[in-house]
C-alpha cells in the first residue's frame, strides 16, 4: 500500500502526490466521480495508474492508501 | 554568441561529458538536459535528487545545513543548539543573512552559535549528559529564549545518542519546548532531506501546540511560508501583502518566532514562496486544517503582478480593489526602473546555478530587464521542481542538475554568458575568467530582491555587475602563463 495524497489543483483538476518519492503528477481520469462514490482507478499523466477504494467524496486535500493498478479487490 | 539550437546544445553536453570514464558519462548524462517546453513531466528528460558520486566536485550541502541553516535557524526567539562538534555550527554561523528585529543575546539569537562542542570523550561515552547540562546553562544565561531546538550533527546518529529523551526531560524542567531534530548530515543526498526532516519536526513538536487556544482572527489572515528574509526579503513581501489589506500572521521562518508558527494553523491561506523547502508543511496544513496553499513569485514586476492577482482571487472584492490600487501605485516606479536599466542590460545572457526556488523564480525578473537566462540548474531539486522550471525556461536552453565543478566551468566557457548567478564557491573562478558573478544565495550581501522595492535593488545590482569595466581588462592566471612563455620565447 502506498500512501498517496490527492489535492485540488489550481487549474481545477486533481493532482496526485506520492510523498515517499516526492512524485507529483496530474490525474487524467478517475473511475468514479460522484458525491456518493468517489475513487477507483486513477490514471496519471505520467502513464502510471493507482487504485483507491471508492468512498464518499473527500475534502479538497487528503491522504489515501492506494495500490498500484491493475489491482482489483 | 547567438543562442544555440537544440542539436548544438545536445552536442555541447556530449562534448563536455567526453572526458569522463564511460560509466560516469552515462550517469552524468541523465542529469543534463536540453529544455523542451512541450514536455510536461520532467522525469522524461532529467534525473534529480540522486546521490552525488565521489570524485566529482558537487556544490551540495548536507541535511544539517537544510535543517539548522535553512528552516530552523531563522526562527529568532529560539536557541538552536548545534549538537556535535564545533565546526558545523561555527562555520555556518550568520552566513545566510536572515535578518531579524530584536536584541541579539537577550531575546533573539539568530546570529549566535550554540554548540555542545563534542570532544573525544563525548564520542566514547555519549553526549547526552553534556546536552542536558547545556540546556540547563542556556536557561540560566538566556532566560528570555522561547524554546530550544537540538540540531544533530553527524556523530549523534553514529554513536546513537538519545536526544529525544534528554529533550523531553529538559522540556519538563524548563517548561519551554525543546525540539530534537534528527538532521544528521549524512542523511539523504543533499540538504533537501534536511528540509523535510525539519518540516516533520515542526509538524510533530510545534504546529499543533496551540490548537483550540483562543485566537482573534480576521478573514484576511495569511502566512508567508518559505521566505527566509535574506537581506530583508520577507519584509519587502510583507509590505506588499499588508498594503493589499491582508494580515500577515506568521513569517516562516525569516524574522519568525515560535508563537507565530504555533498560530499558523489559524490562517486562511498559506503563501508558499520556497516550494522546495516548505511544501511538506504546507501540504500537511492543507490536509489537517484545510488551509489551502498558493505558490507565488515576488521577483520582478511581471511575476509580482501575476502573483498579487492570484492571491487576491482568494479573497473578497475589497482586497481585489486594493490589490489593483497597489499595482497601479507601483507601476510608475517600475516603469522608471525598467526605462533606466533595460537599455543597459538588454540582450545580456545569464547562467544560473543555485538552489531552492531561485533557478526558476528569478527568470521573470531577468526577462523584465530584457536579459535572457540561457542555462539554469538546481543543487538539490526534485522532479517536481523541474516540472515547474521547464515552463519558465526558453526552448533549447540548458538544464543541469547537481552540476559538477568541471561541467559548470565548461558550460560557461562554451556558452559565454555575460553573467553567472551562483554561489561563493563558484564566484572567483568565473571572475578570474572575466565573467561577472552575482552571488545569488544571499544576494551578494545586498538585497532584498523580493517585491517591488527589491526589484529596484535587483536591477541596480545586475547593472553594477555587468557594467563593471574590471572584468574586460582581466587576464585569467592560466592564460597569463601562456602569455609569459610567449614573451620569453620572443
Amino acid at each position: 500500500m502506498a500512501n498517496i495524497m490527492i489535492r485540488q489543483a489550481e487549474s481545477g483538476g486533481l493532482t496526485f502526490y506520492l510523498p515517499k518519492r516526492d512524485l507529483e503528477a496530474s490525474i487524467e481520469s478517475i473511475e468514479f466521480d460522484t458525491p456518493e462514490k468517489w475513487g477507483g482507478e486513477l490514471k496519471l499523466d505520467n502513464g502510471g495508474s493507482y487504485y483507491i477504494d471508492p468512498i464518499a467524496k473527500p475534502p479538497p486535500s487528503a491522504h489515501f492508501p492506494a495500490r498500484q493498478a491493475p489491482w482489483r479487490g | 554568441m547567438t543562442t544555440l539550437s537544440r542539436e548544438e546544445t545536445d552536442a555541447l553536453i556530449a562534448e563536455v561529458l567526453e572526458v569522463y570514464p564511460e560509466k560516469a558519462q552515462k550517469d552524468r548524462k541523465k542529469h543534463l538536459a536540453v529544455n523542451d517546453q512541450t514536455i510536461e513531466q520532467s522525469k522524461k528528460c532529467i534525473t534529480s535528487n540522486r546521490k552525488s558520486l565521489p570524485g566529482v566536485m558537487t556544490i551540495r550541502g548536507c541535511a544539517y545545513a537544510g535543517s539548522k541553516g535553512v528552516v530552523w535557524g531563522p526562527i529568532k526567539d529560539m536557541i538552536h543548539i548545534s549538537h556535535g562538534p564545533v565546526g558545523c555550527g561555527q562555520y555556518s554561523r550568520a552566513g545566510r543573512r536572515n535578518y531579524y528585529v530584536g536584541t541579539t543575546g537577550v531575546d533573539s539569537f539568530g546570529t549566535m552559535n550554540f554548540t555542545s562542542d563534542f570532544q573525544e570523550k563525548d564520542i566514547v561515552f555519549g553526549g547526552d549528559k553534556k546536552l542536558a547540562k547545556l540546556i540547563e546553562e542556556i536557561e540560566q544565561l538566556f532566560p528570555l529564549h522561547r524554546g530550544i531546538s537540538v540540531q544533530s550533527e553527524c556523530p549523534i546518529g553514529l554513536i546513537g545518542d538519545d536526544i529525544e529523551s534528554v529533550s523531553k526531560k529538559a522540556a519538563a524542567v524548563i517548561e519551554k519546548p525543546v525540539v530534537p531534530v534528527r538532521c544528521e548530515g549524512f542523511r539523504g543526498v543533499s540538504q533537501s532531506l534536511g528540509h523535510h526532516i525539519a518540516n516533520d519536526a515542526i509538524r510533530d513538536w510545534v504546529l499543533d501546540k496551540r490548537d483550540g487556544a483562543a485566537y482573534e482572527g480576521t478573514p484576511y489572515d495569511v502566512a508567508i511560508i518559505g521566505d527566509y528574509n535574506i537581506g530583508g526579503d520577507a519584509w519587502a513581501t510583507r509590505i506588499l501583502l499588508e498594503e493589499m489589506g491582508l494580515r500577515v500572521v506568521a513569517q516562516w521562518s525569516g524574522d519568525g518566532t515560535l508563537a507565530e508558527m504555533m498560530n499558523t494553523p489559524k490562517v486562511k491561506l498559506n503563501l508558499l514562496h520556497c516550494y522546495r523547502s516548505m511544501n511538506y508543511i504546507s501540504r500537511h496544513m492543507e490536509e489537517k486544517y484545510g488551509i489551502p496553499y498558493l505558490e507565488y513569485n515576488f521577483f520582478g514586476p511581471t511575476k509580482i503582478i501575476e502573483s498579487l492577482r492570484k492571491i487576491a482571487a482568494f479573497f473578497d472584492d475589497s482586497i481585489k480593489e486594493k490589490t489593483e490600487a497597489v499595482i497601479a501605485r507601483y507601476q510608475p516606479m517600475m516603469d522608471e526602473i525598467i526605462a533606466k536599466y533595460k537599455p543597459r542590460l538588454q540582450g545580456k545572457k545569464v547562467m544560473l546555478y543555485v538552489g531552492g526556488l531561485r533557478p526558476r523564480h528569478v527568470i521573470g525578473a531577468y526577462e523584465d530587464l530584457g536579459m535572457e537566462v540561457i542555462g539554469t540548474g538546481y543543487e538539490f531539486a526534485h522532479n517536481d521542481d523541474y516540472d515547474r522550471t521547464i515552463k519558465e525556461m526558453g526552448d533549447a536552453t540548458l538544464l543541469y542538475d547537481d552540476v559538477t565543478g568541471f561541467e559548470l566551468e565548461e558550460f560557461v566557457k562554451r556558452l559565454k554568458p555575460d553573467m553567472v548567478g551562483s554561489g561563493i564557491k563558484e564566484k572567483y573562478i568565473f571572475q578570474k575568467m572575466g565573467i561577472p558573478l552575482r552571488q545569488m544565495h544571499s544576494w551578494d550581501y545586498s538585497g532584498p530582491y523580493h517585491g517591488y522595492d527589491g526589484f529596484a535593488i535587483f536591477a541596480r545590482d545586475m547593472d553594477i555587475a555587468l557594467s563593471n569595466p574590471t572584468f574586460k581588462n582581466l587576464t585569467p592566471p592560466w592564460k597569463k602563463v601562456v602569455e609569459d612563455e610567449a614573451k620569453k620565447a620572443a
